[in-house]
């Protein structure tokens, strides 16, 4: 109907371009954290050095091999056992795994050529009669390159120091030295036998679509391969899974919030919009149309302008879905699967559901248009109830939100948090409103003026600053947010994180260690006790891996644990509840032995503060109860530990000491040192892990990035619609103005004090609510420390204000360009 | 130009574009009109009556010709420069009264004061609310007035200057008869008080007879009554 002519005289318009931008956000989004999701995984396989391994404790199905090589799928094979290898009188347990020519899929071997001596990166396997073999096992069996080895029945010669495995993961201390051997000369071994204890891993790799394809399949046929567990990245490291897994709650936050803004900015466009029709609708009620016809009229308009927008919207999505991938170059190995339709499909459907939830209410309201409006102008359609409008508006939003923010818990936390912020801005900017309203009269005109406009229109004015304030606060609060990520990246992984472990120090040798590497590194590194337990009871019941359901928790109950024990808390972690053991609280309870859990592995297992565990120590049952749970940073290199206990409590048990540090390249020496005068301690180098994390992390961050460039720009289009929605008076009164013999420094004089006094009433709510909420936020969805910046209470109201008058100036700029009669004659 | 000439329009045009191409709405209007004169435009809808006021009063531009107001050439000022004309010597009273809704009585009728860098400018304006007899009302907001009682604020409004000239247009469109009669008499009233010049434009009969003199506006041309 009047599509057209209400899209050329801008009515429309700012709905429209608020439907393109969600749903281009959308789109891009879903497209992003899709790809970001897959390179990431990708870059990720690289620990896995494939994209998806399968492991078994026996042979691999000859079907299952078949399935790949039909799904053209690369493939490699290895075996993995421990044995004894022999030099000499010396023999050591090792980790031996046996590979074939296709291993590693992704990722690289990396080997030197003299212990400790300079690492490069190696393109092929172990040639056939010769092993490659960790430092450690040089160091224990003290052997040099080119020496033999006896691993079963066979004979090898050790050629290469292996010092990066990709795959090697895992728990890193408590492996036995690497051998790394040619899978052609395993049967000559003998030691695969019937009962041996073999662990059989099949590591594939190829197109992203082609491994989901096989995952599934292989899944589906599970039952079939019972003793065949599927490994892929999420298995992976969990310092890099933290670390992904805030990137996608920021860009599911963002988009959400995004979409929630684009929404608000489209009711409030819809509102003016409804607005400037009721005398269009009076009129068709008088000429006999009626109310259901109305709505007909305006829910069609809706419907091909939402569908046409949010054509147009996808198409951008698209667009910048390429410029991502270009983004992402270098950052994958393989190249990403072309975009399928179903962003598009959703990105048109959310288009749908996001104008029919946040204009239609608006335009209902149409159809209750009196025809008497005709003849009097000032009767107006009844208003909605806010409540039903607010309905809505949430449960689209809870509609949209599990494509953005995968967690619905997420989703409603972040709603919630919009609410709340909506309130409190509203109730605040009502008290504000009111006391400014006292300093009127004590203005100069302009000023006078402008605040008028602000106090009189007090309901506009709230809404306005509703608007702006959850736009401008989001803004804030993205920007301190992602600052905050990213330095919390940034400092988790820093340039001297801790790239050495030291393991199996024994007791008797941490006061010598202690004093040499304080000697050479100048600093106290500290030791950390390690002493193995299994868990066997939780309170008076058994843990038995049948009781639960999460694999994870199957894992947990069925292996043995990393204890330690100390005196006072590390550092770096913090207390999340119960509290820490004192002297004081030591000496009122009878019972000794308290344990410090950290809170994930609590909830996994179902540990409550308070309940008494039972470890098995060296066959011997350790009682203790819980008293704390401690929030772990897993991504910072540091030594740490699920359990930690009380001094008291495990210092008679057998343990080792542990240690991180950093070591520049320079000073690899004091390696050799350590290795010669303590050949016991094993020294695990773990450089190739943090540059292929910090690597990660770069790519993560450009996404956090581009989808907060996208945020902002739906904060802005908010502002630009609560303007918008006092435009027309502001018009008006402006020509009024003229007409009366202002002249246009005065008028714009006028508008820049209400713009300014919108500013600030704005930008101070803003800041006080984005701190507000930045600090919930770290604490309980990032969990990352932070510090508020007292610059956002001057940055935001200047901001605030500046982009208000800025905004608010272009928009009136055309009207002190007409001669006042044209704008007269028209109200 | 004679000495109590206040406003000349010679040879004055206003043409738009519409759809259908140019359009002209005055063509080639010669008026003159004396201090402490009051005229009367007429004319039916859509005659042009409220361009010509529009031009008269440095509202809006002339296509062609000139408007000389108070012995200033309005063609060669810019916006500002037209405004300050108006702020010192013309009155507006419109048809929609066209009060600044979130200003008082009181506020809006000192704006113009206020506008012009006038001192006392609230005891001036309240004085003149009190003339049309909204001595009580002085800190009520437009939408808490009746049609009648906005139009009074816009006449104290509109005096508040001590114009020159006060345009009128339609002033009692808006407003019932017996209203309508009440603030016709508190304009004329207020008019001869103050000495100033009246230009109406009105469809009322009995308005344009109280004028000294009437002109029509017809096919965009102007004659004498």
């Amino acid at each position: 109907m009047s599509l057209k002519r209400d899209w050329t005289s801008g009515e429309l318009r700012l709905i429209g371009i608020s439907i393109i931008i969600a749903v281009a956000c959308l789109t891009s989004v879903n497209f992003f954290t899709d790809r970001v999701q897959r390179a990431t995984e990708q870059q990720a396989t690289e620990l896995l050095a494939a994209d998806l391994v399968l492991i078994s404790s026996q042979k691999i199905n000859p079907d299952v091999i078949k399935q790949a090589t039909d799904a053209k799928l690369i493939f490699s094979l290895n075996e993995s056992f421990r044995s004894v290898v022999l030099k000499d009188d010396k023999l050591e347990l090792t980790e031996v795994k046996a590979v074939d020519s296709n291993y590693p899929i992704r990722g690289h071997l990396k080997i030197s050529d003299s212990l400790f001596g300079k690492e490069r990166i190696i393109n092929s396997i172990p040639e056939s009669g010769t092993v490659w073999v960790d430092s450690r096992l040089l160091q224990v069996l003290q052997i040099e390159l080119g020496d033999f080895i006896n691993l079963g029945a066979s004979k090898l010669i050790v050629s290469k120091v292996l010092t990066y495995e990709p795959d090697r993961g895992g728990d890193l201390f408590n492996i036995a030295p690497r051998l790394l051997m040619n899978r052609n000369d395993l049967d000559a071994t003998g030691l695969i036998l019937p009962g041996s204890r073999i662990q059989y891993r099949l590591l594939l790799g190829g197109n992203a679509e082609a491994i989901t394809q096989y995952r599934e399949e292989i899944e589906k046929n599970q039952g079939d391969n019972k003793n065949l567990s599927i490994q892929s990245i999420k298995d992976a490291r969990p310092e890099l899974k933290s670390a992904i897994e805030r990137a996608e709650q920021f860009l599911g936050l963002a988009a959400l919030v995004s979409i929630a803004l684009a929404g608000l900015a489209i009711a409030m466009s819809a509102q003016r919009y409804a607005t400037r029709h009721y005398d269009n609708c009076a009129i068709m009620r008088c000429l006999g149309l009626q109310q259901k016809q109305i709505t007909k009229i305006y829910l069609y308009q809706l419907l091909i302008l939402g569908l046409l927008c949010s054509l147009i919207g996808c198409a951008f999505g698209y667009i910048a879905q390429e410029g991502l991938n270009r983004l992402l170059i270098g950052m994958t190995q393989t190249s990403l699967p072309a975009p399928s339709l179903f962003p598009l499909l959703s990105g048109i459907l959310a288009g749908l559901i996001t104008v029919m939830a946040f204009a239609l209410p608006q335009l209902i309201r149409l159809r209750t248009v009196s025809p008497l409006r005709v003849l009097r102008r000032d009767i107006t359609p009844l208003p909605l109830n806010n409540y039903v409008i607010y309905i809505i508006a949430v449960l689209a939003l809870i509609f949209l939100s599990p494509w953005q923010s995968g967690s619905i818990k997420m989703t409603m936390n972040t709603l919630l948090g919009l609410c709340i912020t909506a309130c409190v801005l509203a109730m605040t900017a009502k008290l504000m409103l009111r006391l400014l309203k006292r300093l009127q009269p004590k203005l100069k005109m302009s000023a006078r003026y402008g605040l008028a406009n602000v106090t009189r229109r007090s309901n506009q004015s709230t809404v306005q600053i509703i608007g702006i304030g959850i736009g401008i606060t989001v803004m804030i609060l993205l920007t301190l947010i992602r600052t905050d990520l990213l330095e919390n990246w940034k400092s988790r992984l820093p340039d001297n994180a801790p790239n050495y472990f030291l393991v199996n120090i024994q007791p008797n040798q941490v006061n010598d260690i202690r004093t040499l590497l304080a000697n050479s590194l100048n600093e106290n590194i500290p030791l950390y006790p390690m002493i193995r337990g299994r868990l066997i009871k939780i309170n008076d019941e058994a843990v038995n891996i049948d009781n639960y359901s999460n694999p994870r928790a199957k894992r947990l109950a069925s292996r043995e644990f990393n204890l330690s024990y100390a005196e006072i808390m590390q550092e770096d972690n913090k207390l999340t509840s119960g509290s820490w053991w004192t002297e004081d609280s030591k000496q009122s309870n009878s019972n000794n032995n308290y344990f410090s859990v950290e809170e994930g592995i609590a909830e996994t297992l179902g540990i409550n503060i308070g309940d008494e565990l039972t470890y098995s120590i060296a066959g011997q049952e350790v009682h203790g109860n819980v008293t704390n749970f401690r929030w772990v940073e897993w991504d910072s290199f540091n030594v740490n530990f699920f359990v930690v206990s009380n001094p008291e409590a495990l210092i008679p048990y057998p343990s080792t000491f542990i240690s991180s540090f950093y070591l520049p390249d320079s000073d690899r020496q004091i390696l050799i040192d350590l290795v010669k005068q303590f050949p016991s301690i094993t020294i695990i180098d773990l450089d190739a892990i943090l540059n292929q994390i910090r690597t990660i992390m770069q790519q993560v961050i450009r996404a956090v990035e581009f989808v907060f460039g996208f945020t902002l720009l739906t904060g802005l289009i908010v502002l630009f619609a609560a303007l918008q929605s006092t435009h027309d008076e502001r018009t008006n009164e402006a020509a009024l103005m003229s007409a009366l013999g202002a002249s246009r420094k005065q008028i714009i004089s006028g508008l820049v004090a209400e713009f300014l006094f919108l500013g600030l009433i704005t930008g101070i709510l803003s800041a006080v609510a984005a701190s507000i909420i930045e600090l919930v936020l770290a604490e309980f969805v990032f969990k990352i420390d932070i510090a508020i910046n007292p610059l956002i209470w001057i940055i935001a109201p200047v901001a605030c204000c500046l982009i208000i008058v800025i905004t608010g100036l272009s928009g009136t700029r055309k009207v002190l360009r007409t001669p006042p009669m044209i704008v007269l004659r028209k109200i | 130009m004679s000495q109590n000439i206040i406003v000349q329009a010679a040879a004055l045009g206003k043409q738009v574009i519409s759809p259908e191409g140019q359009l002209t709405i005055l063509k080639d209007i010669n008026l003159s009109i004396k201090q402490g004169e009051s005229l009367a435009v007429i004319g039916v809808s859509g005659s042009g009556k409220s361009t010509l006021l529009g031009l008269l009063a440095g509202l809006d531009t002339a296509t062609s010709g000139k408007v000389t107001l108070d012995g200033t050439d309005l063609s060669q000022l810019d916006e500002d420069g037209r405004a300050r004309i108006r702020a010192q010597s013309i009155g507006f009273v419109f048809q929609s009264f066209h009060l600044l809704p979130s200003l008082t009585a009181l506020e809006n009728t000192s704006l113009p004061l206020e506008l012009a860098d006038i001192d006392h400018a609230e005891q001036l304006a309240q004085q003149k609310l009190e003339e049309v007899g909204l001595a009580e009302r002085i800190h009520h907001y437009p939408n808490q007035l009746s049609g009648g009682e906005q139009q009074r604020v816009a006449i104290a409004r509109a005096f508040s200057g001590d114009p020159k000239i006060l345009f009128a247009d339609e002033p009692t469109g808006n407003l019932d008869q017996k209203t309508a009669k009440h603030i016709i008499d508190l304009l004329f009233k207020m008019n001869k008080e103050n000495g100033a010049t009246l230009v109406v434009v009105t469809h009322d009969n009995e308005i344009a007879d109280r004028c000294d003199r009437k002109v029509i506006i017809a096919g965009g041309q102007l004659t004498e009554a």
